[in-house]
């Protein structure tokens, strides 16, 4: 029998990221990860940064990055309101470890609590979570 | 008197050079349109998850104070965003926005309202006639990224959680089709609470009735803190798309009007180019005729 699904779609003020059936989730809550199976109770949580994993009906996992936003479940229906995002095939190893490396170098030369440091520190998660997502894709 | 042969000659090239370039003008503005419906439709799914989400939330959060909620006792300080184009060439669009937008701020207070400008022209305008431009925003095209909208509406926010403004309005301009374009001043700030405006019943245990008991991470008011300023940035977006594509369907139109009636020009000069050589070769001819009899008259 066919293990019970959801319909999952990814937005993003841009772009339509993903749509397509699950059977789960796993989501980087902003306070902390947390996974969403079918039927789930309607919810509505704010998100972090990290890595959005979906288990498709296929049996494939699908991953991707995302920068904050909102998840919202409800009737069986999953929908990701991310203020930005990626799927682990688009991302641009090289433009993420260059931005990872500028970050780095940056932080190195910001000594004190700077407005920049706090800005640097964020661009080099982004940085470390689109390569870390790529990476659990197998592109390494 | 007619012009000279060569002087309409010279006419009817110019003519076809600028119909070249009004034609390459129109095929621009209609790519560029092109490019902002797909934004749009691109964007949709957003906008709309994004309404019903604050839709959800709304009901919720009765009670919960938030600075871009609270409405302020005096309505002093008035700040009025104008959105209009860089560029002109595009017909009446520019003018149309400005001068709605400048009957609205004549009305709310002239000269002592401040204004945030988008686009060049909407800067020019203003400064030009001695108005209180705060902040401008130009160069803000079909293909700017997400994050200059964020800049736009974190500053149209700025002013008014800062206590500068009491009241932010926007004027932009609403795409009805290529050929219609309508002007309007909104009010953006203070936001009407989203989804309250519904009566919703309070049941005895203080929570509202509805058919969805959503499970909130964090609560329902840590949760519209987060979601009011993407709400606004949104509306910001739609916004500015709203505006770009009626500056494209406005150029697009004009430029097509231009080519027409450049084409126009270019026949009824053909016309009188033809009339002048006709003439000439007539004259030619007859003095050739006459020349001619008066050699053999003399004979």
């Amino acid at each position: 029998m066919a293990e019970a699904s959801f319909h999952i779609e990814v937005v993003t003020p841009e772009r339509l990221i993903y749509s397509g059936d699950a059977v789960s989730v796993t989501a980087p809550g902003r306070l902390g990860y947390f996974g969403i199976l079918a039927n789930h109770l309607p919810m509505v949580v704010e998100l972090g940064l990290g890595e959005l994993t979906i288990k498709q009906t296929d049996g494939k996992t699908v991953q991707m990055a995302l920068v904050g936003g909102f998840f919202e479940v409800s009737a069986n229906k999953a929908i990701v309101l991310a203020d930005g995002g990626e799927l682990a095939a688009e991302i641009d190893l090289n433009r993420a470890r260059a931005a990872a490396d500028k970050a780095r170098k940056a932080l190195e030369d910001l000594e004190n609590h700077s407005i920049d440091r706090e800005l640097m520190r964020a661009a080099l998660a982004r940085a470390e979570t689109r390569l870390k997502v790529a990476q659990d894709a197998g592109r390494a | 008197m007619a012009l000279s042969l060569r002087a309409v000659r010279r006419k009817i090239r110019t003519s076809k050079n600028l119909q070249k370039i009004f034609s390459a003008m129109k095929m621009v503005a209609a790519a560029r349109l092109r490019r902002v419906q797909e934004r749009v439709t691109a964007g949709k799914p957003y906008a709309l998850k994004m309404k019903q989400l604050v839709e959800a939330v709304g009901p919720f959060t009765i009670g919960v104070e938030h600075p871009l909620l609270t409405k302020r006792p005096t309505r002093e300080n008035p700040c009025v965003v104008v959105i209009a184009g860089d560029k002109g060439l595009c017909g009446s669009f520019n003018n149309n926005a400005l001068r709605k937008a400048h009957t609205f701020i004549d009305e709310l207070g002239g000269k002592s309202v401040q204004l945030i400008t988008i686009g060049k022209k909407a800067g020019i305008y203003f400064r030009k006639r001695g108005y209180r431009v705060v902040e401008s925003f130009n160069q803000i095209g079909v293909n700017s990224p997400f994050s200059e909208v964020q800049k736009i509406a974190d500053a149209m926010t700025e002013i008014y959680v800062s206590g500068k403004a009491d009241e932010v309005w926007v004027g932009y301009t609403e795409f009805i089709t290529t050929m219609r374009q309508k002007p309007h001043v909104v009010k953006f700030l203070p936001i009407e609470p989203p989804g309250q405006a519904a009566k919703i019943e309070i049941s005895i245990t203080g929570r509202p009735v509805t058919d969805k008991e959503y499970i909130f991470e964090p609560g329902a008011a840590e949760l519209l803190k987060g979601l009011l300023p993407k709400f606004v940035r949104n509306q910001v977006y739609k916004f500015l798309l709203e505006s770009m594509a009626s500056e494209q369907g406005a150029r697009m139109t004009a430029m097509s009007n231009a080519t027409d009636s450049a084409g126009d020009l270019i026949s009824d000069l053909t016309m009188v180019a033809n009339k002048a050589r006709q003439a000439s070769i007539t004259k030619e001819l007859l003095e050739v005729v006459s020349g001619a009899e008066a050699l053999a008259a003399e004979a």
